[in-house]
């Protein structure tokens, strides 16, 4: 691609604020691995979790920030939050003492052909691509994101896989609690 | 009156960013005033329940010829105030000290995060630029999320504090809040139903409509129908488990985990941490008043439409003015009214136990909400294609298959089980466990 053809796009207010909010989740996400506490890297995925529903709100897309905020951070991260204060796990029960181990060095080519695989198909599409491709003004107007459009959209086109997914967490939800309360014969 | 409103239609159209920061601070300052006097309300409401006194000397002030000015001990909340700035802000020497100071703060957040989705006045004329602060499109699904937040500062400062009080305190307000959260989304679910929108100045809106859609002159306050009811009384009990207060105090029950959470915070960071629970009970009962009983509406009474038909300026006109312009009192006095529910619950209830707390919430609360959702829906949809006789049909046949099915399950899943052994404890007879323990001790 000629470089001189290439047109950057022009540095909106939104795009600062997108490239904000993409720098902490970047900063969290990395948190969260990198923290020895547990309790830190739940709340730096916390954290995370919701800038990610900071990005969904500056896209316009009201319904699916929320819904982040809601099944995430409100519900998940608070049992995580009580699971891991239950474990009440030490911090050296968790860091791998070793001094040397072979199986990272064979892992490290591994892991990284996956995250060269992963970066090529996300970046193929924006190869040609010179404007980002946000939803302008009318679209919003018309509903994008919106709670309305997201409800036809899920019981109209998607209403298959939408009950197979119910479906599923239905399953789940019978599975967890039959496997509690199996009693083990000892 | 007509300058203000001239004033803020300058605003509206040439400082937008001053007028959304009036608007905020119109709904920050209030709150923080009124946290100080929400306190002095308790503490004398709970004596006059109990039959005390109550705080009522601090503020009274003695002139030189022996008059009195009397406050009725209103200033008592800002002596204590002061008190807790002045007293030694302890750090115990083993906190997590991150968690430890942001702790207070994110109880602290939700209160004033959550009032800004709230409409204290009619979205229309004066008020429609001053409120909400952010007329959002999911405005209930908005307050759910943000009021479930409050649970992180329990839940950290429990762990930060790093005493086995603390954390239990913490863990108990955890499985609370997660219990009881789906409870009081699902009973607000049928209320999203019937007025057709998440945002909150619709649902206001759908209220002003009239009663069951027949009556004419009353508002349709969702308190009135019988969805509507069944969901208030499950909010409410939700909203009481939401924000930790007595019969749901388990996450500071004084009796079984000294303090709980906030054992370990002294001067003002516990201030805070009362702060946040005063602040979100005012809130909460704001978010009652919005969502079941008509909002910012005074009486349920529709004035506009009765003085439409009217001739001339009557009383109907300036009875419709009148709920306008007191449209933010009326709001106040909701929130209020929230406020005397808790602490006359506080007066009343003894403190649940915890198995009793779990078994309400996910047993009897939530069962019932989800039922009622079923019901409204089916009933919205009957209505739509056989209009409302059809409806009061299909929905009473929905109730009778629904008792029917619940029935049938409830035999089919006892069948092979049998009812928990009676078990008693017999003193007289204290002999006979003797010897059993005896034989434990000897193994």
């Amino acid at each position: 691609m000629d470089l001189n053809q290439l047109q950057l796009p022009a540095i909106t207010p939104n795009m600062v604020i997108i490239g904000l909010l993409g720098m902490i989740a970047v900063v969290t996400a990395i948190g969260v691995v990198a923290f020895n506490n547990p309790i830190r890297s739940m709340l730096s995925l916390v954290a995370n979790f919701f800038t990610l529903a900071f990005i969904y709100f500056s896209m316009g897309a009201d319904m699916m920030g929320i819904t982040q905020i809601v099944v995430y951070t409100g519900a998940i991260m608070v049992l995580f939050l009580f699971v891991i204060m239950l474990l009440n796990l030490s911090t050296d029960s968790l860091v791998a003492t070793k001094k040397f181990d072979i199986k990272p060095l064979l892992a490290l080519p591994v892991g990284l052909g996956v995250f060269a695989l992963i970066l090529s198909q996300i970046l193929m599409p924006f190869k040609d691509v010179v404007k980002t491709s946000a939803p302008d003004a009318t679209a919003t107007a018309v509903g994008w994101g919106s709670p309305q459009a997201i409800g036809r959209t899920l019981f109209t086109g998607y209403v298959w896989p939408f009950e197979v997914i119910s479906l599923l967490l239905m399953v789940g939800i019978v599975g967890a609690i039959l496997l509690a309360r199996r009693r083990v014969e000892v | 009156m007509k300058d203000i409103g001239q004033g803020i239609e300058w605003l509206s159209v040439n400082q937008p960013m001053t007028l959304a920061a009036i608007r905020v601070l119109l709904m920050v300052l209030p709150i923080l005033v009124i946290v100080p006097g929400l306190i002095w309300y308790e503490r004398r409401l709970l004596s006059w329940m109990q039959d005390r006194v109550g705080p009522n000397r601090t503020g009274t002030i003695t002139l030189k010829n022996g008059k009195k000015i009397r406050t009725f001990g209103l200033l008592q909340p800002i002596a204590d105030g002061v008190k807790l700035f002045f007293k030694e802000d302890i750090t115990p020497a083993t906190v997590d000290r991150v968690l430890y100071f942001i702790s207070p703060a994110i109880a602290l957040f939700p209160a004033f995060a959550v009032a800004g989705t709230l409409p204290w006045g009619p979205g229309y004329g004066t008020y429609g630029h001053l409120t909400p602060v952010w007329g959002s499109e999911i405005g209930v699904l908005y307050m759910l999320a943000i009021s479930s937040l409050g649970v992180y500062g329990v839940v950290l400062s429990g762990y930060a504090s790093n005493n086995k009080y603390s954390l239990m305190g913490g863990l108990r307000g955890a499985a609370q809040l997660i219990s009881y959260e789906l409870a009081m989304a699902m009973s607000l679910a049928s209320i999203i139903l019937v007025s057709g929108s998440l945002k909150l100045t619709e649902v206001v809106k759908a209220q002003e409509g009239q009663l069951w859609g027949v009556v004419p002159g009353i508002q349709n306050w969702f308190i009135f129908t019988p969805f509507g009811f069944l969901s208030a009384v499950i909010f409410l009990i939700c909203m009481v488990a939401e924000t930790n207060r007595a019969p749901f105090d388990l996450p500071e029950a004084e009796n079984e985990i000294i303090a709980g959470y906030h054992t370990e915070f002294s001067s003002m960071k516990f201030a805070v941490f009362f702060m946040g629970e005063y602040a979100m009970m005012f809130i909460f009962g704001g978010i009652f008043g919005v969502v079941f009983l008509g909002g910012y509406n005074m009486l349920p009474i529709q004035w506009a439409e009765l003085a439409a038909n009217a001739p001339g300026y009557s009383f109907l006109h300036f009875m419709r003015d009148l709920n306008y312009w007191m449209a933010p009192l009326t709001f106040l006095g909701k929130c209020a009214a929230g406020m005397t529910f808790y602490i006359w619950l506080r007066a009343t209830l003894p403190r649940l136990r915890y198995d009793q707390l779990m078994a309400l919430g996910w047993k009897f609360l939530l069962p019932a909400a989800v039922a009622n959702f079923i019901v409204s829906a089916s009933w919205i949809m009957a209505q739509k294609l056989w209009g409302w006789q059809g409806a009061v049909g299909a929905s009473i046949g929905a109730v009778l298959i629904a008792i029917g099915l619940y029935s049938a399950i409830r035999k089919a899943m006892n069948k092979g089980t049998t009812a928990m052994e009676k078990r008693s404890v017999e003193l007289s007879e204290g002999t006979e466990t003797i010897p059993s323990i005896r034989a434990v001790e000897l193994v």
